[in-house]
């Protein structure tokens, strides 16, 4: 039987186990829309397209599963390219389809043409424009493909109108035949060993996890290898959650914004095991002494990222997961052995503890952090912006589960949070949903309030606001003679408790501490999306701090004087 | 140290736009890039040479593996290789020094391959440094205009 390209797209899509998409309509496609209407697929209306691509691209985190989000031609296309490249920088499995102009108008700078494939070409795993409609279903499958095995990615699939108007004979493919896309599926034993032999060996070992642990889902076979072999465990930003924050062997994050003990165990440690980390330039600091002791090991599914930034002793390409799985069958020392290097991590961590002063009646913004912790019983899925309320809340929120800290780490993307609060709570409709939130941050993505009130969605946004665009006011603190330039929002801000009324959702403010925990248990016990405005201490500042090109152990501040 | 990279890739518009861009955005300055197509209509070849150290030609290879259209690709430069670059000059030629030139022409077995009035246009093909010698030779006479290929390379023998 012939169906329309529409009809294909949605049966396609169907046969991928899809039955959420994020969206924003438009003319060209209008064919697809009729098609939504008719099917069972579930549309998630948002109020910009960026909007829906971070809405998918946190559904995919917190699930697991790829994200599908659909826009129409030109600008609806342009406008989800922040979140593609968002989705590609954090390794995100998203599915982007974006409408085009016939093909018959292709090229000819029509009504609402952007060459988008060609715009998102180097942040994307891989593009397809659509040239016939009996390719469409190879096409989906392919890019689902592409876009959840490996090191996962974006796949953006442009649609020209025709072709979802066109018919084609369906047949939805079984199998892929891409004859340049290789996962890796073999382990190099003869590195495993080797890794095995340095492990066993080094007194003072650091394990490095990153996201790639948290995609790989190797949550278990890291605490079983750090508590077998005594191993202190430092993570990324985008490693938070694969590794028990409230273990005794956690070390927090590293680098930039890490904890000291962190830092300082990597500046000590003589074997690095980095496990799905890519040795951002945010977490190594200045790159010739970092880990300068350490013999490295580095597991990274992408053969691209080992050997990119620093030296690596040994190099192990492969399934993050299937490796650590070969890896602890040979590792045979046992925790006692570390005893002396766990008890120098120890000792560092109550010498340099992460610590702020709630002691006067301005809120620390870390204070609120914490309180969201304890209300949440450290349950809580944690979407954040991009500033200093996202490193506080990778500082002071002890996340035990991966897939619950959804930030946007790699491009940094204020206006992410909301979005990406909505996805996860999409996703995860029976969790407790936190937007941590910067005053800054909120208003680049505020109108999806809008969503989250039209579907009832209970998450809980926590504007930490200090009138500043505060990340920025610091740097300018420290680096820039106080010079705020473009930094106060004060006089400016709306009333963030009014918009959110006005939005049709729940909002209230805290200016005390001790307001604090009651009106948290108030907003969590509300039905629906509540916004809370917190005011906080305008000029509170995120440290320790590695300055920008030096190396970690010569942190600022965040220790006691 | 220059590189050479055989790359062969799927023959769809808009590959060679993925390899270009691989390159520009990652900073890899490329040398020469020659396309074309080959004995399966499916793929094209690229002959690619680029100039760094082993360890960035390294990451230059895992990142065009990466590529989904790149089927495969080679680091070639220690392989025994044919080298080849056409070039075509355009040389002012007036009768007084046509003689000149054509017995350059015979040196370097160049072809005159247009005979102009004022010009010639004259066809070499070879390694890269015996064209540059030509071009060398050829510029006093004053090259009006000149277009190179690039490099296509093939290993020897069996492989």
């Amino acid at each position: 039987m012939e169906l329309t390209g529409a009809q294909i797209l949605i049966k396609s899509l169907e046969e991928e186990g899809v039955d959420t998409i994020f969206g924003y309509p438009g003319g060209v496609v209008l064919p697809i829309y009729d098609e939504i209407f008719r099917s069972n697929l579930r549309h998630i209306l948002t109020r910009h397209e960026q909007g829906a691509t971070h809405a998918a691209d946190a559904y995919a985190r917190v699930t697991g599963r790829p994200g599908v989000c659909i826009t129409t031609s030109g600008p609806g296309a342009t406008n989800a390219v922040t979140g593609i490249a968002n989705a590609y920088m954090d390794s995100v499995p998203l599915v982007v389809l974006t409408g085009q102009v016939a093909l018959s108008l292709l090229g000819r700078d029509s009504f609402q043409e952007a060459d988008i494939t060609g715009i998102t070409l180097p942040i994307t795993k891989h593009s397809y424009l659509v040239k016939d409609t009996k390719d469409l279903a190879r096409i989906i499958k392919e890019a689902f493909y592409i876009a959840t095995t490996g090191r996962p990615g974006p796949v953006v699939i442009d649609l020209p109108r025709d072709i979802s108007v066109n018919k084609a004979r369906f047949d939805y493919p079984k199998t892929v035949n891409l004859r340049g896309y290789r996962i890796l599926k073999k382990v190099n034993m003869l590195q495993v060993n080797q890794a095995a032999q340095v492990i066993n060996q080094s007194r003072r070992p650091v394990l490095y996890v990153g996201g790639g642990a948290v995609i790989a889902g190797a949550h278990r076979e890291i605490l079983e290898l750090a508590e077998k072999a005594g191993i202190p465990v430092t993570t990324t930003l985008m490693g938070l959650g694969a590794f028990p924050g409230t273990n005794r062997l956690a070390l927090g994050m590293l680098g930039m914004h890490g904890t000291r003990y962190a830092n300082y165990a990597v500046c000590e440690c003589d074997c690095l095991i980095a496990v799905g980390a890519r040795f951002d330039d945010r977490v190594t600091g200045k790159i010739d002494a970092f880990a300068p002791k350490a013999k490295i090991v580095h597991i990274d599914i992408d053969p691209a990222e080992i050997g990119k930034n620093v030296r690596v002793d040994v190099p192990i390409a492969g399934d993050v997961l299937t490796v650590l799985g070969e890896l602890n069958a040979r590792i045979d020392v046992s925790f006692e052995e570390r005893k002396e290097w766990v008890d120098k991590i120890d000792q560092w961590k109550r010498e340099y503890p992460l610590q702020y002063d709630q002691t006067g009646d301005k809120i620390k913004p870390q204070y609120v952090i914490e309180q969201i912790y304890e209300a949440s019983g450290g349950e809580a899925i944690i979407a954040t912006e991009v500033g200093q309320h996202q490193m506080w809340s990778a500082q002071y929120y002890k996340f035990t589960q991966p897939r619950t800290m959804v930030t946007s780490g790699g491009l940094g993307t204020m206006g992410f949070g909301l979005p990406a609060a909505i996805g996860a709570q999409i996703g995860r409709p029976e969790a407790l949903v936190f937007d941590i939130s910067g005053d800054g941050s909120f208003q680049m993505n505020s109108q999806e309030m809008a969503t989250a009130v039209a579907y009832q969605l209970p998450i809980k946004i926590a504007i930490l606001n200090n009138g500043y665009l505060g990340m920025v006011r610091q740097w300018q603190q420290l680096f820039y003679g106080n010079r705020y330039s473009q930094t106060d929002l004060m006089a400016v801000n709306p009333d963030f408790v009014k918009l959110a009324e006005a939005y049709g959702a729940v909002g209230l403010r805290v200016e005390r501490p001790e307001e604090v925990r009651p009106v948290l248990e108030k907003a969590i016990a509300t039905p629906g999306p509540v916004l809370i405005d917190f005011v906080v201490d305008r000029e509170e500042n995120v440290f320790p701090m590695v300055p920008p090109g030096g190396s970690l152990e010569n942190m600022m501040g965040g220790c006691a004087e | 140290m220059r590189h050479t990279l055989a790359v062969t890739v799927h023959n769809y518009p808009g590959v060679l736009n993925r390899v270009a861009g691989l390159f520009g955005r990652r900073g890899y300055n490329i040398e020469s890039l020659n396309v074309g197509t080959t004995d399966n209509p499916q793929f094209s070849r690229m002959t690619i040479v680029v100039e760094g150290d082993n360890l960035f030609i390294e990451q230059v290879v895992k990142q065009l593996h990466k590529l989904i259209d790149v089927i495969k690709v080679s680091d070639i430069t220690d392989e025994p290789t044919v080298n080849r670059d056409l070039v075509l000059f355009k040389v002012q030629a007036e009768p007084a020094v046509r003689g000149e030139i054509m017995q350059i022409c015979e040196i370097f077995r160049l072809r005159i391959v247009d005979f102009g009035r004022r010009s010639l246009i004259l066809e070499a093909t070879g390694e890269k440094n015996k064209l540059d010698a030509i071009e060398d030779a050829l510029r006093p006479f004053g090259i009006i205009e000149m277009v190179r290929t690039g490099q296509v390379s093939m290993v020897r023998g069996r492989r």
